[in-house]
């Protein structure tokens, strides 16, 4: 089968499979707001996965955005002013800046060393969640604020009404923010990440200049954790310090690897397993984190490809 | 003021000798493996359990003797069938491996032992204040702080004046080469492994004496590590040794003064750290990147 068909079928599934999610989520056992989060952890890992699979930086503290966009949209409905896009936009905002400066002190460093100083520079942000308690409700979370109408001019987007219609308004970013990020790992600057990915040395010695591309793809990735970050707390209309906390970097991560991190959905099947996963477990059984913590053990040793990584190989021998 | 303040440097300083032992164990492995062992934290909370376990049968310092070699055994094992067929591959398995190690340690000890905090009695010779003026100075304080030296002190001894030390060493530098030399690197890495989980272990019996023994004793230790690690700077012990008391000493002074600071201090002195000596107060450029 031809290349470009086969990858635009590829492309028809997924889409067809996610705009009708709430369609059947209910009749296998899920439930609307399940496949919300399903989208939300998906492009949460598709960002990460700009950064480890296109760049190949191993950044293991995505979980400071997420959380930084999530407090940001609270904060923005509960004491800014009451508006969803203004809470997205004052959320990605905080997320880049954050990415921006983090990013600077970082860029130099390379392997286990980059993925040591994200996971310590994660919980900076915890600590700050979890610490000031006053403005950001400390251990027990933000609360007594709720994701707000939008008012389109010629209709009204009831968000908090109906979950399937928030469903459909995460989808749209989400298809928005993936768009962004497939255009630009087709672009000549996503073939230069690529590139450094395969080979930094070389890249380095052709004349690009590696510690600033590195930078970018930091904070592009950043930025569309932090829209993920929002999304997610808009979904719950609750944050707590967890969602920024080191173990929800690692599910990051594994949700990425779990799904193939060479290719490009990847990611976005490794949050439908993890979530659902985690969703039933932790339904089942007190010692959910032992059951994760197993199933990590278990990629990691077993299927290190990934889904796709695994589909992929078998179709090419 | 003056004697809250030494109180509080004290404090800092015992702290910082945690995180410094923590580190240190933390160091080793990731030196000479390039692993970066999520799990040390779950080693030390099942340390700190196994000693608790011990302590009715064997009393306080015969389980100070007896755990972290218990523990130090199961590291090598863990070594041995799950980190090892990772090793050349990129860190990033390891990583997630021993996230997930973590995840099961911490479960584990909640499902056996209880959510709930347990006491950790330690001996009364240690609990007694040596002065009245400086009541902060216990003897299981004094103990503790001349423990971690020890436990430094045998450390460096072994890392500078014996075979196994000198292999360590290097093998730090120039694994390839060691491996040519005809030293058997998979036991190396193995023992080296061990004993980073053998200072975990130490360390969970010394904390638990003094914070209490809940499932979380570990998570809560092991993020100043890691700066402590790059503060110190990576690829140096020294630096991290010196590293884990800095930040230790930093945030045992802030809670004087701004007690809602306490943990942000020490990954402010990391941001500086970073800014000024990317590589750390004692790393060398160009070794560990």
């Amino acid at each position: 089968m031809n290349a470009l068909v086969k990858h635009q079928a590829q492309n028809a599934i997924v889409w067809g499979l996610l705009l009708t999610m709430p369609l059947w989520m209910n009749a296998v056992g899920g439930y609307t707001e399940l496949a919300s989060r399903v989208i939300i952890m998906g492009l949460a890992a598709m960002s990460l996965n700009f950064l480890l699979g296109f760049t190949g930086v191993l950044s293991f503290g995505q979980a400071a955005y997420f959380g930084l966009g999530a407090y940001g949209a609270g904060m923005t409905i509960k004491f800014l002013y009451p508006s969803t896009p203004l809470a997205i936009a004052v959320g990605m905002a905080v997320g880049m800046i954050a990415a921006m400066i983090v990013g600077a002190l970082i860029i130099k460093r390379r392997g286990v060393y980059f993925a040591m100083v994200t996971i310590a520079f994660g919980q900076v942000f915890y600590f700050i969640a979890f610490r000031w308690n006053t403005v950001t409700g400390g251990d027990d979370g933000l609360t007594q604020w709720k994701r707000q109408t939008i008012d389109l001019g010629f209709t009204k987007l009831d968000l908090l009404a109906s979950d399937t219609l928030y469903y459909y308004f995460v989808l749209a970013l989400f298809a928005i923010a993936v768009g962004i990020m497939a255009s630009l790992i087709r672009s000549p600057f996503g073939r230069t990440l690529i590139a450094i990915r395969e080979n930094e040395r070389r890249a380095r010695f052709l004349g690009i200049p590696v510690d600033q591309h590195i930078w970018i793809s930091f904070v592009v990735s950043g930025t569309f954790v932090a829209l993920a970050g929002t999304l997610y707390s808009m979904l719950q209309n609750f944050v707590d310090p967890r969602a920024l906390r080191w173990d929800q970097s690692g599910n990051f991560v594994i949700m990425a690897v779990l799904g193939g991190m060479r290719s490009f959905w990847g990611p976005l099947i490794g949050a439908a397993i993890f979530v659902v996963l985690q969703d039933y477990v932790s339904s089942q059984t007190e010692n959910w984190m032992s059951v994760i913590g197993i199933f990590f053990v278990l990629v990691v040793l077993f299927f290190p490809r990934g889904v796709l990584g695994v589909l992929k190989r078998r179709a090419t021998t | 003021m003056t004697q809250l303040l030494l109180f509080n440097v004290f404090n800092g300083l015992i702290v910082g000798a945690f995180y410094a032992l923590m580190a240190l164990g933390l160091s080793l492995i990731l030196n000479l493996s390039g692993v970066i062992n999520f799990a040390h934290g779950g080693f030390l909370a099942l340390g700190a359990y196994i000693a608790y376990s011990l302590l009715p049968h064997v009393g306080f310092f015969g389980a100070l003797l007896i755990a972290p070699v218990l523990t130090a055994i199961l590291g090598l094992v863990v070594e041995r069938l799950m980190i090892r067929p990772l090793y050349g591959r990129d860190p990033l398995y390891s990583l997630l491996l021993t996230f997930g190690l973590a995840y099961v340690l911490e479960d584990g000890a909640r499902y056996i032992w209880g959510a709930q905090s347990v006491p950790f009695p330690i001996p009364e010779v240690l609990t007694t204040p040596l002065s009245t003026e400086f009541f902060f100075l216990t003897g299981y304080r004094l103990f503790m702080v001349a423990l971690v030296a020890v436990a430094v002190g045998g450390l460096f001894f072994i890392l500078n004046k014996t075979r196994l030390g000198m292999r360590i060493r290097a093998g730090t530098l120039d694994l390839e080469t060691v491996s040519v030399l005809g030293v058997n690197v998979r036991i190396l890495r193995n023992l080296n492994f061990g004993l980073g989980i053998y200072l975990a272990g130490l360390a969970g019996v010394l904390a638990a004496g003094m914070l209490g023994l809940e499932p979380t004793i570990g998570t809560s230790l092991i993020m100043p590590s890691f700066v402590a690690i790059i503060v110190g700077g990576l690829g140096s012990l020294p630096g991290t040794l010196l590293g884990g008391l800095l930040i230790g000493v930093a945030s045992g002074v802030t809670t004087v003064f701004f007690p809602s600071a306490t943990e942000a201090v020490m990954y402010i002195m990391m941001g500086i750290v970073l800014l000024v000596r990317p590589r750390g107060l004692l790393g060398e450029e160009g070794r560990v990147q």
